[in-house]
Order: structure tokens, then sequence, then C-alpha cells
């Protein structure tokens, strides 16, 4: 041991590490910040696993349209820890979304944001925007039938910036359809432009943390004063500080740990997604979904009015990005606790409210058509001949079973029918069928008499008795 | 009296900042320039493919006895200028229905609203979107949902017997 230590004691003289470091390792920190100030660092060590792990896909992966799918099916099924990796790969980047989520909204709702630390929030911002965008650029390198619908997806969303969409939906093709160029372009976007901003703005997001110190916890009735603020932590900090390293650090180490842990046991024990089928665009039976973390908005596109479809699409992120980029601009003295800020509380409350419901609601995606739709079962129809058969044979063929239910079968995007007979007299059915609805096509052009009689003999014969 | 900035304290102190003021600026003006001429062709590599012409080419997707007169099958063809490591990718398809002898019509399999894969059913004579349940008739027009306009169509033609569709871009629903 004797030995190591005069070792390190040589290198450390040499290299200077101690005497750089040292300082900035003990730095004093507040003594009342505790487990609530992990949440950053955590994301930050999520971020290092993800660079791990992505370079180490790196050496097997092949970027480009014709091999990509296939490397990523030896990745996961054939090649040792493959599939561990890509597992830690994926659950990595959902807790690395979930904790910087999280570390937001704790910075927020304890009013960090507010003078000096200003810089540290919008660098925050940037970061999470950047941590959206490569998260979802990774989704796309899977580059199976989700991933490649999913390009024509953000193309299309990109179509509508008003003047310039059609330019930007072509850069990000990187050409008038999918192409050979669109994965590696993606590619480049995920494993260098965004790392390197990533890198760029956490180095910039530390250094900030350093130069104005860990936000102590704030207390109610204790506003931040900009005049004051800096004579008073800093004394603060003379007369209770403790050093960052290790009597706090031990805390983001402890919690640190315990994320990657549960990272690689999500990655063992549950894995990473299975690849949908291959990217051939011409396979159409595709029903391409987002990510966990994407799929409220996806949610929102379908239950937005179609009129504020597209100022939602532009406009809605563009307002997200300003109103959390003005934060500091425009509250950035006074209160910091949140018991004497409400509104914050409430604004908090309402984001999370917000995005659960709509993220239930894309879980469950009533709106899409139920493509899984079969014959009902005799038990249901309540007979195997005669017109009401052939009603409940028209009913999936004029593919009235995809959107409405029947006993529990069928889609959830039109009324359920299961009782319709009880509500509906024979002229209303007959009405409806031939005009449509709201969003419900008209069939007057696609129904012959007789089977227009069969159906309604079928949806009549639906009654509770 | 030095000024704390090393050499400012000898004579010519004048002399001395103006150098030194011109060799900040020289250090820039060179950076500056390195940049420019490694920025210039990386920024055009970038955006190279909005500068490549869009370039179209009829692609034969079949016979015409292949397709049945009241039908919407779907084709699948090859786009204009595929790469030669585009694999599955430079294939695309397309609905194809058959309205008389010679009238064909080719629609876009992108849905409107946001450009996912529409899906024919023959019987009830619809297409369907899977996500968000856009609904068109056999036309191409909306019959229900989200989508803003009616599918796109492919030019199509028929030569020596064989239907062609002319390749097009992914059809992006712009705003002006």
């Amino acid at each position: 041991m004797d030995r190591l230590r005069r070792a390190w004691e040589v290198l450390d003289d040499r290299l200077g590490v101690s005497k750089t470091l040292g300082p900035v390792l003990r730095h004093p920190v507040p003594p009342s910040a505790r487990w609530y100030y992990v949440l950053g660092s955590a994301t930050l060590f999520a971020f290092i696993v993800q660079v791990v792990t992505g370079i180490a896909l790196a050496l097997m992966y092949i970027p480009s349209t014709n091999n990509a799918y296939q490397t990523l099916q030896f990745i996961t099924h054939d090649a040792p820890f493959g599939r561990v990796l890509r597992g830690i790969h994926y659950w990595g980047a959902s807790a690395m979304i979930l904790l910087i989520g999280l570390h937001m909204a704790r910075v927020f709702l304890m009013g960090a944001y507010k003078y000096p630390r200003e810089a540290n929030w919008l660098t925050g911002v940037v970061l999470f925007m950047v941590t959206i965008v490569i998260a979802f650029t990774g989704q796309l390198l899977r580059w199976d039938q989700t991933a490649v619908w999913t390009v024509a997806v953000t193309a299309e969303q990109a179509g509508r910036i008003p003047f310039i969409g059609g330019a930007v939906a072509h850069f990000l093709l990187a050409g008038d359809t999918w192409s050979g160029e669109t994965l590696s372009r993606f590619y480049a976007f995920h494993v260098f432009f965004i790392p390197a901003i990533i890198f760029i703005f956490v180095g910039v997001h530390l250094w900030l943390v350093l130069h104005h110190g860990i936000s102590e916890p704030p207390v109610a009735g204790r506003p931040v004063d900009p005049k004051t603020y800096r004579t008073w932590y800093h004394a603060m900090l003379e007369r209770e500080g403790r050093p960052f390293w290790p009597d706090a650090a031990w805390r983001d180490v402890a919690f640190g740990v315990g994320i990657i842990t549960a990272i690689v046991l999500l990655a063992v024990i549950v894995g990473p997604p299975e690849l949908d089928r291959p990217p051939d665009p011409t396979l159409l039976n595709a029903d391409p979904r987002p990510d966990w973390y994407l799929l409220w908005y996806f949610a929102a596109l379908a239950l937005i009015p179609p009129k504020l479809e597209n100022a939602f699409m532009i406009f809605g992120p563009l307002l997200a990005a300003v109103v959390l980029l003005v934060i500091p601009f425009v509250s950035n003295r006074g209160e910091r606790s949140s018991s004497r800020r409400p509104w914050a509380v409430a604004s908090v409350g309402v984001v999370c409210l917000m995005i659960a419901t709509l993220w239930i609601a894309g879980v469950r995606a009533p709106w899409s058509p139920d493509f899984s739709a079969r014959l009902l079962p005799e038990q249901v129809v309540g007979t195997a001949s005669g017109p009401v058969a052939v009603g409940a044979r028209l009913f999936l063929d004029k593919g009235c079973e995809y959107c409405h239910t029947v006993a529990g079968h069928g889609g959830k995007r039109g009324p359920d029918l299961t009782y319709v007979g009880d509500r509906l007299s024979v002229d209303q059915m007959t009405w409806r069928i031939l005009n449509g609805g709201t969003n419900m096509p008209a069939f007057a052009n696609n129904i012959t008499p007789q089977q227009l009689n069969d159906l309604i003999a079928f949806l009549k014969s639906r009654t509770r008795r | 009296m030095s000024s704390g900035v090393p050499g400012s304290g000898h004579s010519g102190g004048a002399e001395e900042l103006r150098r030194r003021d011109f060799l900040t600026r020289l250090c820039l003006g060179l950076s500056l320039f390195a940049g420019l001429i490694v920025a210039v062709p990386f920024v055009g590599f970038l955006i190279a493919p909005l500068l490549e012409r869009v370039v179209q080419v009829w692609r034969p997707v079949g016979t015409v006895d292949q397709f049945a007169v009241g039908t919407t099958s779907k084709v699948a063809f090859v786009d204009s200028s595929p790469l030669p490591w585009a694999g599955v990718v430079a294939r695309t398809a397309a609905w194809l229905r058959r309205d008389g002898p010679a009238q064909f019509v080719a629609f876009s399999v992108n849905c409107t609203h946001l450009g996912c894969p529409v899906r024919w059913l023959q019987d009830a004579e619809l297409f369907l979107c899977p996500c968000h349940g856009g609904v068109y008739y056999k036309d191409g027009t909306v019959a229900a949902g989200p989508p803003p306009r009616p599918l796109p169509r492919y030019p199509v033609r028929v030569r020596s017997g064989q239907v062609e569709i002319l390749t097009s871009p992914l059809p992006v629903t712009t705003v002006r």
C-alpha cells in the first residue's frame, strides 16, 4: 500500500490532479442541501452510461439502411452481452429523460433558477430540449418498420413550418423521400451533433454551478434580493458551508449508483424493446407509435381540433421553449419557497396532469381503428344464420367493427353499439349509415339495399333483452 | 509603473499595446479564416440534399391485366435514384385503383395528416390510417378524421400494356 501511495503522490505531483481538482471538489455547499439535490448529477450519470453503451453498440451497428436492422437483430439476439447493452441504452435513455424532467421541476419549485443562477436554468433548458431530440433520434436508429414510418411522421410535422417546412422536411429526409442517406443523417445527429451540444452545455452548466454555488434550500419569508444575495450567500457558506466532497457528494454517488443499478437490472430482466418488422416501406400493415416519453404528444395530435393542428404543431413546442427560456427573466427575485409560490406549484401540477392524461390516452389510443377486429362470435351475434348473421358479417366487412365496439369486441373510435338497438330507430340507423356523421364515413355509395337491411337487422338486434 | 500585463512596463508601451492589439486581431482573423474554409464544405455537405435536383422516372408496376376493374391494389416500385446501399428503403408503394379499361389512379400510401401508411379495406372501399384514425373514400377524398386534404395522387400511365407510375417526392403537407 505504501508503494502505491508513493506512486500516486509522485503521479499527482507531476499531473497536479489534487492541486487542480481538490479545491473544485471541496468547494463549500450549503449544509442543508440533501437528497433533493441529487437529480442533476443522476442525469449526468445516466448520460455517461449512454455514452459508454452507445460507443459499445457502435462497434457492431452499421448505420446503413441496408444493414442497420440486421445488425441490431444480431446485437440483440446473437452478440454476447448485446441484449443487455441495448437494454441499458434504452433504459438509460428513459432514465435520463425522467431524471432531467424531475430535476427541472425541482429547480423550478425551489426557485433555484432565480438570481444569480438564471444562466444555469437557461443551459438546463437547452439540455432538456436536446435530450428529447437525442432520445427521439435514437428511436429512429432502430431502423425497423416503426422507425421508417416515424421518419415520415417527422418530415410531415416539419413540413408544417410556414414557408420553409418543405425544405426542412427535405433536409431531415436527406432527399425527397427515404433514401440511403436518411439513416446515416439521423445517426450523425444522434452520435455526433447532439452529444457535442450536450457535452458543451453540460460543461457550461457545471461551471455555472461551481461559479454561483449550489442554491440553498428555500425558506419561506427569505426572498432573493439581487442587491444582497451574493453577500449573504457567501457569508452563509463561510459560516455553515460543508465541503462538497465528500459531505454532499456521497448522496450523489449513492443515488447515481442506485440509478445505474436499476438501469442495468431493467436491461437484464426486461431487456430492450423488441424490433418491429423490417424497414420495408412497402409493408403497409404498420402501426407506428413513439416511445413512451412522446406518447402524450402523439395523443395530443389526435385530440386537437383539426383547425388548430398546424398552429399546435409549430407553436406548441415553440411556446413551451419560449416559456421555459423566459422564466428567469420575468421572475428572478423574490420568494423562492414553493409555499409562497402557489402559481408555480399549480403550473407544475397542471403540466404533470396534462402529460399524464394525454399519456394514458396515448396508451389506449381509442381514435385508432382496431385492425385486429374479427367476425363477432356466434354467442354475441345470437344466431348463425339469417339477416342478423349476415349483418354481423357486414359489420366487419364494411369496416364498422374497426371503429365500433359490440360486447367488448372492436374499436373504440365511434360510439359503443352493444345496445344500439335500444336507442336508435331503423330510420335513424339508415340515415346515419347512408350519410355518415361526425368522424364517420357515408356508405350511400357502397352498400346495397339488401346489405343495408341486413346490417340494420343486426344492429336492431343489439338490445339489452 | 506596470499595468500588470507582462511587457507593458518597458519603453514603447503604447506601441507594444498596438502590436498586441494587432496580434489579437490577427489571431481572431486567422481563426475565422480557418473556420470558414472548413465550414463552407461542411455546411455544403450538410445541406446537399436541398441542392440536389428532384429526379422523377416512370416505373412499371404490372401489366394492365393484373388489375381488375373496380379494385384497388398495392403496388411496389423502386425510387427514382436509389443509392447502392439503400436496401429495401429504395422501394416504395402506392395504392393503384383501376376505374376502367384504361383508367388508373395511383394514390400515395401516406396519410396527409402525419404521413402514416394508410390501409385499404376492399369491402368497405375505404382507406384507414392506423395512427390517428384518418379515413378516405376510394377516390382518396377525406371521409373522416383529422387528414387536412385528400390522398395525394401519383401520375400514372399505360405504355405497351404496362401500368407505369411516376416516382414522386414523399408527399409532405406544407403551410404557406
